[in-house]
This record gives structure tokens, sequence and C-alpha cells, in this order.
């Protein structure tokens, strides 16, 4: 027998589950500015989240996916791209849009069931959130391949989830991006569930970056839980990517400690114990006991941390609020470039209705 | 200026806006060395490099999901799908994402890409290579879908449909790709979307159809002209969004209706019209309105083609009955 093929996986982590160091650190482990950025994005996010569940719960907001328990991604990824870069998220990935240009109104907009949360144009290239899973992996390398073509030094950061690679589209879009050499990162937030499914029943592959060796590109496992390890990672394939390295997949593995969204009820398929054992990987007291042993954060930053994200959301909040309704035409007036005279008498029989209505 | 056929007609469409875009694109299954199972897309790579003429992996879905991100990014790509049988895995970008795009981000992101396909039948192809499932695309809101009728409309309406911003759907009648020539003058010159052409002018009957089947309706209106009925034909040539002024005021004209088309009868794009010709047309109709379409059957397989496909006789027949009705 002549063995043809041999693969293995790395699994890269900096930091233990209780913020204790774990081998060589990178410099970045030593920026302040870089932890407190991170941190502050973590914590934030996670505030964001629950006033958006509250929202939720009063009838204020509708559907909302929350990313508890896997802020460190969000925070690492958005931390690791540059302004000029561009991220086609799927639906998970609060802290990581919130590091882009999104804003918080945006994404209650949005979640509100407004097209506007997705239209602000300081998002510039970004792409909007997709609800369809996978279906956006493809685009991604269009996106990248369309960077390559005009020679910029621009990256693509795509993420998605642990069922997200049980798809035929993540397959046809690591191939791609492997064939064509694309600048093109995918994360995959490895939460353990898909909904109800868990990460056992998804695929017999026993990880899910070394789907991406069949495409002839790298894939690595890191902590999902360690924001040190999330950004190093990262930005390390970010910037070979950027370099004309071609495309890596990095499975982040963390744990979805919240519901699928807050249309799920997660206690009909998995158990306390299995959630309680997960509440103690959280990322976000790993990254601030790691800081405060280095004498790098505080109970007074930590209080005026936490003060200041929640005057921000607020505010943000009350701006959602305060937004006037979208107009009802205004589902006709972005369907095309120019409305097609087909459509002028549906257009003007809504009108018609609407102001009969008033 | 010389005489082409269509599938000649759509390469130079295909090579007049590379030359003259440098942000247009094309991608798809062989269309580089090969040139395309049908050579529409020959020559290309031998002009502009394998930089803008991208062979790609065998996967529809890919295809287009690659399409909507370069388009996105504000290229222009022209994605190939073999034959419409294997669209189907495209569909879903086209609806969840390219037809939307504009939408959602209220206008900050678009779509401008066009994705080609041959289809329809009658050239006794394999399985999965004859079907007419154009309306699948007319049903979706945000995207266009076109289909050209001869030489000079697949050159002018492929031009229009890359220029357009936003995404098109352009399906070639494969069975007519070589079937006549006429003479097309690459001055990259594009013809209107979104509106019919009457090519017959007529006052008895209204015969409105596209693609393939204008050969046949063509034909049996000029048969008709022989027994006295005096046919008006109209290539829809845009089926989404349906240009419904015309065909209104054809059949205000002529008081009558027949629809022709290959693809299946329910729920298609011969439905849509006669729907349409009923809210807004019914009183000016002397008699009903009539459909000539292949049948609510799967594609039968080449030995059969021949009795699935609505031929001549049939859209005279159907002619006749209406004709005769008032």
């Amino acid at each position: 027998m002549n063995q043809t093929t041999t693969f293995s996986v790395e699994y890269h982590r900096f930091l233990r589950p209780d913020g204790e160091p774990e081998g060589d650190l990178p410099p970045l482990a030593d920026d302040a500015e870089t932890l407190h950025a991170l941190y502050k994005n973590m914590v934030f996010t996670r505030l964001y989240d629950e006033r958006a569940i509250a929202l939720q719960r009063t009838g204020q907001i509708g559907t909302f996916a929350s990313s508890l328990g896997q802020e460190a991604i969000g925070a690492g990824v958005g931390h690791a791209m540059q302004p000029e870069d561009i991220i086609i998220p799927s639906f998970r990935e609060n802290g990581a849009l919130l590091f882009r240009r999104f804003r918080v109104r945006d994404l209650l907009l949005y979640w509100g069931g407004d097209e506007r949360g997705m239209a602000n144009p300081d998002l510039g290239d970004d792409f909007p959130i997709c609800v369809p899973i996978s279906t956006h992996t493809t685009q991604a390398a269009g996106v990248a391949f369309a960077i390559k073509y005009r020679q910029q030094p621009r990256v693509v950061v795509c993420l998605l989830g642990d069922g997200g690679t049980s798809k035929g589209d993540f397959y046809e879009a690591i191939n791609l991006a492997g064939a064509w050499n694309l600048p093109l990162v995918f994360v995959i937030n490895n939460n353990q569930w898909a909904i109800s499914v868990p990460r056992s029943l998804q695929t017999k592959s026993e990880t899910l970056a070394q789907k991406a060796i069949a495409a002839g590109i790298p894939g690595i496992q890191i902590d999902g839980n360690d924001p040190i390890a999330v950004r190093h990672h990262v930005a390390e394939a970010i910037e070979k990517a950027r370099g004309g390295g071609g495309p890596t997949v990095i499975e982040a593995i963390s744990y979805r400690l919240c519901h699928h969204t807050t249309a799920d009820d997660a206690t009909r398929y998995r158990s306390d114990e299995e959630l309680e054992a997960h509440r103690k990987l959280d990322p976000v007291p790993r990254l601030k006991r790691f800081m405060e042993a280095r004498q790098l954060w505080s109970d007074e930053q930590e209080s005026v941390l936490i003060r200041d994200c929640k005057a921000e959301i607020e505010q943000e909040v009350q701006h959602y609020l305060d937004s006037a309704p979208p107009k009802p035409e205004s589902m006709f007036d972005w369907l095309y470039a120019e409305l097609p005279q087909e459509l002028h008498q549906q257009r003007q029989s809504l009108l018609v209705r609407e102001s009969s209505n008033d | 200026m010389t005489d082409i056929t269509l599938v000649e007609a759509v390469n130079l469409a295909l090579m007049h806006e590379m030359e003259h875009d440098p942000e247009m694109v094309v991608l798809g299954q062989d269309i580089g060395v090969n040139g395309g199972v049908f050579r529409a897309t020959v020559g290309l790579l031998e002009k502009f490099g394998n930089e803008r003429v991208l062979d790609t992996p065998l996967a529809e879905n890919m295809i287009a999901g690659t399409a909507v991100g370069m388009a996105v990014q504000g290229l222009h790509p022209v994605a190939e799908i073999q034959f419409m049988g294997f669209i189907y895995p495209a569909i879903d970008q086209m609806v969840s994402h390219a037809s939307r795009m504009r939408n959602r981000t209220r206008g900050r992101l678009s779509c401008p890409m066009v994705l080609r396909a041959p289809y329809g039948g009658g050239i006794h192809a394999p399985e999965h290579h004859s079907e007419s499932t154009e309306a699948m695309f007319a049903h979706i809101p945000g995207i266009r879908v076109v289909i050209p009728s001869s030489p000079t409309r697949a050159y002018g309406l492929l031009l229009a449909a890359i220029r357009d911003p936003d995404p098109v759907v352009f399906l070639e009648p494969k069975r007519v790709y070589r079937l006549m020539k006429q003479a097309v003058e690459d001055n990259g010159e594009a013809l209107p979307l979104d509106t019919c052409f009457v090519l017959r002018p007529g006052s008895d009957i209204t015969l409105v159809s596209w693609g393939a089947m204008l050969h046949e309706t063509q034909q049996a209106a000029e048969q008709l002209a022989g027994e006295g009925i005096d046919a008006e034909v109209i290539d829809l040539a845009t089926i989404k969004p349906i240009d419904m002024q015309t065909i209104l005021e054809s059949v205000g004209r002529t008081g009558r209706c027949v629809i022709v088309q290959e693809a299946a009868r329910t729920c298609s794009v011969s439905a849509e019209i006669a729907a349409r010709l009923a809210e807004e047309g019914l009183m000016s109709l002397f008699a009903p309105i009539r459909r000539v379409t292949g049948f609510d059957t799967v594609m039968p397989m080449f030995r059969l083609e021949g009795h699935y496909m609505p031929g001549t006789e049939r859209i005279v027949q159907a002619v006749r009955q209406t004709m005769e009705f008032a």
C-alpha cells in the first residue's frame, strides 16, 4: 500500500478557561489597548444581547439571535479586520458587526423587521446579515474574486456556524476559494448546536476544520472562547490572504449558552448539566481574569465600562424606538433600480388603500 | 455585416461588451478553452484571458452565488449554466439573494448580474436537457427574465441584460440557436427590456409567444394568412416583467388572443397573460383566450418530444377555433 496523503489539524489556545496563559503568548497579549478593545466589544455585545432580548420579550423587536457565550469570536474577528476588508456574516455575529460600522440602532431596526437596518451607507461594502444557512459562502468567493481581480489589498471574512458546514454551499465555496486562491477567510462558529441538532449529528468528520483540507486549503481549530486566540489566528489568516497566500478555514470552538433564537426553547433538547459545564468556559470572565492578573484591568474600569456601554445602548435603543415607521410604498421603491412600468399600478393600488385607511 | 445565427449573436454581444466594459467577466463550466458546449463563448478566452473568462468547478449553485458576490462588488458577471435542466441549484441564489440585495439594503448594494442558460426541447438531447421552466424565474420579484427569439434580438437584448443594473435571467432557445441567420450589425446598440416586439401586424387575432415557439407561431400566421385570417404576432421577449400594455393594445384591436408556449400549462407565463387579459381586457374580447402549450407532464425523452412540443398545426387549430367562436 502506498499512502498518497496524510493530514493533521492544529488546535490553538493561549488562555485556559480560568484565564491563565498556556504556552507562549502572542505580542497582542501584552498590548493593553487591544485587550481593552476586545473586552469592551465582548461586554458591549453581551449587554446589547440582553437588551435586545428584553425588547423582544416586550414586543418591541421580532425574533432575535443572541451570541451569548460566543462573544470572543465576534470580538476577535472584528478586531482582526481592517476597515477596508469586507465582512460577510450569517446572523449570530453581533460583536463582529458592532466592531465594523453596524450600529445597535441598525441591528435593532433589522430584527425589528425593517430593511433600513442593513441600509446605513457607512456600512460600505459589508454584506447584510444572511439568514439562509451558508448561501453567503459562495457569494464571499465572488466578492473575494472581485478584490483579487482589481488587485486591491483587501480580504473577505465570511462567518458561519457548525450547521452551515453541512451544506453543499460551504463545500462549493471552499473548493472554489482553493481553486482560485482567493483572499478569503472562513470563520466557523462551532457552538455545538444547530437549533436542536448537536454537532455529533451534523457530521462524522472529527473536526470541521479538516473539511478545508479536502479543498486544498489550510484548516485550523482554535479555542473560540479565547479572544486572544481568535484575534491572533484570524489576523494571521487575514494577513496571509492579503499577501496573496490564499484562503483559510478557522474552526472556532465555542458553545451556544443561549437559545437558538428568542423563538427557541433549548431546554427541550439539551440538559442543564451540559449548559452548566459550558458556562465555565465563558470567554468574558476569561479575558477579565487574564487582564486583572496582569494589573491591566480594575474594578473601577469594569464599572465605568458597564455604565458607559449601558448608556450607549440605551441611547441607541431610544434612537431605534423613535425611528419613523417605514413607508409602505418602500417595498416597491428598492426592488429595481427603476420601477418597471408593470409595477406602477400595484404600487399605486397600495397607496390608494393606505390613504383610504387613514 | 454578415449573416449570423442566434448563438453567434450571443457570442457577438458578449465579445462586444467584454471589449467595452472592463468590469465584465464571464464564468461557467466549459466556457473557456471549450468555448461553451454550444460555443456561445468561443474566442473569449483567447481575446480576454483567463482573468476575465473563468472556467469554474462543476457546481451550479456556486456559479450563481459567485456571480452574486462579484456583482455586489460592482463587477458585471455573466454566468452560464450549461443547460436549464441544471439551473435549479442556482434558483436559491436568485430567489434568496440576487433578487433581494437592492431591496434588503435599500439600495446600498445591488446585483447587476446575468445568468444565461440554453433552454427548451426539440434537439433530441438527453433527459434533463429539454425543459422550459422560465415561469419558475418569472415568479421571482426583483429579477428580469429575458428570452430572445432571433439573432438580432439575442444581440440587442443580451447587451441590455448585461447593462441592466439588476439581475437578469437570460434564457436562450437552443432549438433555434442555428435555425436561422440574420444580418446583425455589431454596433453595441441594446434593445429595450420590458418591451414586447410586434413581429407581424395583423387585425383579426393576436398571437403572443416567446423564444423558439415564435418560429412555429410565425409559420402558423403565414398559413392562416392564406385562409384570410390576419394574425398579429407579438414576441414577448421580456417575460418578467410583462409588457401588458402592448398586448392589451393589440387585443383591443383584434378582440382575440392565442398564447403559445413550449412550457407546461399550469401556473405558466401564458396563464399570467390570460389572467391579465381577463382582468383588464375582457370587454374587448370576442372569444375566449386560448392557450397552446406543452402538457402538464414531465418533458418526455426525445422519442416523444415531437408529440409534446406545440407544433404549427396545433397553433393553426387553436386560431381557427377562436375565429369560429366569434
